[in-house]
């Protein structure tokens, strides 16, 4: 058995499923949980729900928001004074900018964006996607402890019955140390949607969009899905939509539970950004778009016709 | 000033992967390589730096195969002065090609101001090298960066984050800076540039020479495979006006009582 810490953000207070997801697959291990700051009680309920043992609340001066450096020293402090042989986080954009900091602090291995792991005898052995998911290899880690990994949100799924640990929070005492690259000010985006690497259903829209206005259809079926939307590179290049929209090996690589590809080619770095969803439809004119041979279900016809159909039919489904 | 990139050299994106029969990594004989996409930013964005402070020194640093130096050749047909390079096998980890990175920059003898980056590589999207060669070199990082604006010593720079929010930082120099899509519109090599290019410095050297053996590995990959293929889909025609409405209905309904996604 191996002891784990698990790193957990906030998003508004909540933890984030992806935590959730870790601790239920980490079921036989001993595995704590650590946060930056404080934590609502019934998160921590949630927590130890999922297999928490312990809950630490790492709080200090310069903590109240996120910066590299001032997360990775007080993290690497509380480490130091636990023995924990591995350190598990979400892939998120914390825990990707985060991670390999926290680690090399360590000189320590990080396993980054896994997609599913084995624990067997306590040792860490997983999959991870190369190429978008063009092909997927073994990860393995090597050298000194603790062993760090970054877990793909999406990707493990919840534990249907999870093995509930003690859940008992207490506070640690953090310190940030000196920050040099500090947040002045943060620019809140336009959409308050589920980011796409963590969105349950995704709406992509490709070139057929033909412009930005278009993507108006798509964002009334998503909001009906309660789906966030995204694009195909050919429509971010075109100026349809933000790169921060994209999907794809330049882009975003996701895994929702349906994935709605609209007017979408399917073009190689496409698909392997979304293959990994796990139902996927797709809307398109061509009978012979690549997209096809990956969708669960294809619908060959004009989504400027078939979407709001689609919508109307969605909206009877979920009685709205 | 000095200004540090460092660049990848990855399999074009539209490249089928094939891997190799033991399972030890992909064929790399027929792959077309590219500068890594996301570097592109970065060397555009040294290049821009290098426009309003003419006396900067862009150097654009590469671990990886000598098969084929495209990757450097390309950085220095669109404006870099010199390029290093450390010879490696292609299936390096972060930490390794981190060491690299940091040893290679250290036998410049220059005192880095800014090193850029990619936010990640596409081939094996680790997205560390920029974060662990600034713990490395003891420097700040801001990673998944879509604006910048250099004042003196101080940078400002904009790191995109979930759902596309901005987080705005501060930083003096030296930093490590990882570039994402959207920082800018890298420039295409001119004819000129890529024949300049040609007999711009290149220092090459070995990882033993930068300090890298195989005791700095820290993840190991192998058993490189395809992903499982899905079986086939059902596939339904709604080009006819009059059956849209009964096929969208059908396929909604499917997506409830078959693939209960709904």
């Amino acid at each position: 058995m191996a002891n784990v810490l698990v790193f957990t953000e906030l998003h508004d207070g909540h933890v984030k499923p992806v935590t959730l997801e870790i601790l239920g697959k980490l079921a036989g291990q001993s595995a704590d949980v650590a946060v930056i700051g404080d934590i609502a009680a019934d998160q921590v309920a949630e927590l130890a729900k999922h297999g928490a043992q312990n809950v630490h609340k790492i709080k200090g001066a310069n903590l109240d928001k996120y910066s590299p450096e001032g997360y990775a020293n007080a993290l690497a402090d509380f480490i130091k004074s636990k023995s924990y042989d591995y350190v598990f986080g979400g892939a998120t954009s914390v825990g990707k900018d985060l991670l390999p900091r926290l680690a090399t602090k360590f000189d320590a291995g990080l396993a980054s964006d896994v997609t599913n792991f084995t624990m067997d005898g306590g040792t860490f052995a997983g999959t991870r996607p190369f190429f978008s998911g063009k092909c997927l290899a073994k990860v393995e880690i090597t050298g000194p402890k603790p062993h760090f990994i970054s877990i793909r949100p999406n990707a493990l799924g919840m534990t249907p019955n999870p093995t509930a640990g003690a859940g008992a929070a207490a506070d640690a005492a953090g310190n940030a140390g000196e920050i040099r690259a500090m947040i002045k000010e943060i620019v809140k985006a336009a959409s308050t949607k589920t980011d796409l690497t963590e969105a349950n259903i995704i709406v992509t829209g490709g070139r057929a969009m033909k412009n930005a206005e278009n993507f108006a259809i798509l964002n009334t079926m998503a909001d009906v899905l309660g789906a966030t939307v995204g694009a195909s590179r050919a429509a971010v290049d075109s100026g349809f939509a933000p790169h921060a929209m994209q999907v794809g090996q330049t882009g975003k690589t996701v895994a929702p539970s349906l994935y709605i590809a609209c007017g979408v080619s399917g073009a190689i770095q496409h698909l392997a950004g979304m293959r990994t969803s796990k139902v996927i439809v797709a809307i398109n004119t061509d009978p012979d778009a690549p997209i096809f041979t990956k969708a669960d279900y294809g619908i060959v016809g004009d989504l400027f016709t078939i979407v709001p159909i689609m919508t109307e039919e969605f909206k009877k489904l979920l009685g709205k | 000033m000095n200004i540090f990139v460092c660049v990848k050299q990855v399999p074009d994106t539209e490249t089928k992967i094939t891997p190799t029969s033991d399972g030890s990594f992909i064929e790399t004989a027929s792959i077309k390589w590219i500068m890594n996409p996301y570097d592109e930013f970065a060397v555009e964005q040294a290049l821009l730096i290098k426009t309003s402070n003419p006396a900067a020194n862009v150097t654009v640093v590469r671990v990886g195969s000598v098969k084929d130096t495209e990757a450097l050749r390309t950085a220095m047909a669109m404006g870099a002065d010199d390029a290093a390079l450390v010879e490696a096998g292609d299936s390096l980890d972060s930490y390794s090609i981190a060491k690299a990175l940091k040893g290679a920059i250290e036998k410049t003898g220059k005192k880095p101001d800014i090193i850029l980056a990619g936010k990640q590589a596409i081939d094996d999207d680790a997205l560390q090298v920029p974060q662990i060669l600034a713990q490395m070199l003891n420097l700040p990082s801001v990673s998944v960066i879509v604006g910048f604006e250099l004042n003196g010593t101080t940078v400002k720079v904009k790191r995109e984050v979930e759902g596309g929010a901005l987080e705005v930082y501060e930083v003096n120099t030296p930093v490590v800076l990882a570039c994402n899509k959207g920082l800018n519109t890298p420039r295409y090599a001119s004819l000129p540039g890529i024949m300049k290019a040609k007999k711009k410095p290149m220092a090459q050297y070995s990882l033993a020479d930068v300090g890298v053996s195989d005791a700095d590995r820290r993840v190991k990959y192998s058993q490189f495979k395809l992903p499982p293929e899905k079986p086939a889909g059902k596939k339904f025609d709604a080009t006819d006006a009059a059956k849209q409405k009964e096929v969208v209905a059908q396929v909604v309904s499917l997506l409830r009582t078959e693939a209960k996604v709904i």
